[in-house]
């Protein structure tokens, strides 16, 4: 998979009919300029020699440098994918916290108003524009009313923690900068919000529907012949079964939040990975946007591993098998 | 030989079939959801087939200049207002449908050219080739569509073409993935093992057996993917990368209205609101398409 991956940004850095010796020279450089950025880059090489130098290179940590800041690209996603890692597991934690409870929600209230309002999000979630979504919040609760910051990571008054992880909020948490967390709280509202929704829709379209299959089983029909309270049949003996299709999905919109996260740090000018790439992709700047793509790659990868394994803890069918 | 002719002519006549199609469209009828779906399709289509004549000012989608009416509010002259040059934002939406339509259908059409044939050799042939096809399909699939799109649109120059092409190029590995699961189930069908006892040729059984009973979940996949599409390259001409001004893009005049937030709000909600709807409603066709279709597919 991973020589697989590895391939594909070489041959849309290399093999594609794009030119990025004259991207990079700019409109008006000359011929020579350009054959001058060719072959300082190994552009005039063959594709096979500049394959073996961009593997190696990858081996030594060299991801090549950004052709507009001259800063190496391996720097950059440093100092950027902190900030993205952040934005999205606070989406993925705040799809899941909402998607669980109210697509079980709809399940037990099948067919009343419940359902049919949680129907209008998971509906909605979809075909919502994220960037226009992202852009009509701010508006609203931004510029009108000013509740909350326009965009950035922090305020201008308020000071960076000591770095201890590199994540802002976990950092401001350790070293006990109250003030710095509450502004970096209140400017993640609106991003957060603007990238769970998608994931918010289809975790609760999917726990719903698991949960309206599972509520029919004769299991939870005994246990409630039984006595056991409604409250505990639901949550304790068919959420956790509901659950397990709910992570495949969870471990598959990981993902594509990472691809979301493009247009959200846009709106909001959150200084991700996914903005970086978006300012590179603009200027034609090429190695970022390759090394931003090798990087979420390998992120979705590791999150479909992670939820492979959860699978084994959650099903215990799945790891019996995987011992014998 | 007389005596069977004659209880047949006494039998009572058979009553009239209802013919396949009708009751598929009876049961999609049913479902209020799909047929909102439906509806706004319908109004969306119409919007894009009749587009230059229902407009007040078709010279604005071409990047007309007013500046006198620049930046007006919603009025009867302007219903969605105007822009920083003075074009009517109503005439480049209703205009914009047309664009969009486009994208979506080219995106998902290529996407199928592509996908629908390596899900085959994939599922059917299997061997060295089918084995690498799947390869490539997971490969394509581990990065983020949109990272990967705007990859190759980096790579080819900001445009509505290279868009249209970038999104084509991370969006048939989903055909291949959904064909190749199918043809698998397919090849164990009694009715097409009979057929290669039969002697049928490989060609033969794909035309005839394989192909037919894929065209179901293609179709589902296919009108959800129109919304998608059409959401995917309205993205990249908001990031920049798509249609290039004075195009009448959705994604791009949101992207510009940006700038004149939040007193000049018309200028970037209409085309958002035009994007919501049209993906709401070719996902819930999807949806309805689905549930009549492919009824084991829903999750």
């Amino acid at each position: 998979m991973l020589a697989g991956l590895l391939c594909l940004t070489f041959a849309i850095s290399h093999v594609m009919p794009g030119d990025p010796a004259r991207l990079a020279a700019g409109p008006d450089a000359n011929q020579s300029m350009v054959e001058a950025l060719r072959a300082r880059y190994g552009l005039d090489r063959p594709l096979s020699v500049q394959f073996a130098r961009y593997v190696s290179g990858l081996a030594r940590g060299d991801l090549g440098e950004s052709l507009r800041s001259r800063n190496a690209v391996r720097e950059d996603l440093w100092r950027y994918f902190p900030n993205t890692f952040e934005l999205v597991v606070l989406s993925l934690l705040l799809a899941v916290a909402l998607g669980l409870p109210l697509g079980m929600l709809a399940a037990v209230y099948r067919d009343t108003w419940v359902d049919h309002a949680t129907r209008v999000v998971s509906v909605s979630g979809v075909a919502l524009p994220a960037f226009w979504l992202g852009l009509m919040l701010q508006l609203l609760l931004a510029l009108y009313l000013g509740w909350l910051p326009l965009g950035g990571r922090l305020g201008l008054t308020a000071t960076l923690p000591a770095p201890i992880t590199h994540l802002l909020f976990l950092d401001a948490l350790l070293r006990g900068e109250w003030r710095t967390l509450g502004d970096a709280l209140a400017h993640a509202v609106l991003p957060v919000v603007t990238l769970c929704f998608p994931a918010l829709a289809s975790i609760l379209r999917v726990n719903r529907a698991e949960m309206l299959d599972t509520l029919a089983q004769d299991y939870i029909k005994t246990a409630r012949a039984q006595g056991f309270s409604g409250f505990r049949v639901v949550t304790k003996y068919a959420l956790r079964n509901a659950m397990i299709p709910t992570l495949s999905m969870i471990g598959l919109r990981y993902g594509w939040m990472l691809g979301g996260t493009i247009l959200v740090e846009t709106v909001f000018d959150w200084p991700g990975v996914g903005l970086y790439a978006v300012n590179a992709a603009v200027s034609s700047d090429f190695q970022p946007i390759m090394g931003v793509t090798l990087l979420l790659g390998l992120n979705f990868m590791l999150a479909n591993l992670v939820v492979d394994l959860a699978y084994g803890w959650l099903d215990p069918r799945i790891r019996r098998r995987r011992a014998t | 030989m007389s005596t069977r002719t004659l209880s047949l002519e006494h039998a009572p006549a058979p009553a009239a079939r209802t013919p396949e199609w009708k009751r598929y469209a009876r049961a999609y009828a049913r479902n209020a959801s799909s047929m909102l779906g439906l509806a706004i399709v319908v109004l969306f289509l119409l919007v894009a087939a009749a587009g230059p004549w229902i407009v007040p000012y078709p010279e604005d989608a071409r990047g007309a200049v007013h500046l006198d009416v620049k930046l007006r509010p919603p009025s009867h002259a302007h219903w969605f207002g105007t822009d920083e040059v003075g074009n009517d934002v109503y005439t480049r939406v209703v205009l914009g449908a047309r664009v969009s339509l486009q994208i979506g259908l080219i995106i998902t059409v290529l996407a199928a050219i592509i996908g629908v044939p390596l899900g085959i050799v994939a599922g059917y042939a299997g061997g060295a080739a089918g084995e690498l096809i799947m390869r490539a399909t997971d490969v394509f699939l581990s990065v983020p569509a949109l990272v990967l799109a705007l990859a190759v649109v980096g790579a080819l120059g900001p445009g509505i073409l290279n868009a249209m092409l970038a999104l084509s190029l991370v969006w048939w590995p989903g055909y291949v993935r959904l064909v190749q699961a199918k043809t698998l189930a397919l090849a164990q069908e009694t009715y097409v093992e009979a057929a290669q006892a039969g002697g049928a040729g490989r060609t033969r059984i794909v035309m005839l057996h394989i192909l037919p009973n894929c065209v179901s979940p293609i179709v589902v996949k296919a009108s959800m993917d129109m919304g998608s599409a059409i959401l995917a390259a309205a993205s990249l001409g908001f990031i920049g990368l798509g249609a290039q001004p004075p195009h009448p893009e959705w994604g791009a005049m949101i992207s510009h209205g940006r700038n004149y937030l939040p007193t000049w709000w018309w200028y970037s909600a209409f085309p958002g609101l035009a994007i919501y709807l049209t993906v709401l409603g070719f996902n819930l066709v999807g949806d309805g398409l689905r549930d009549l279709l492919d009824p084991k597919s829903r999750a």
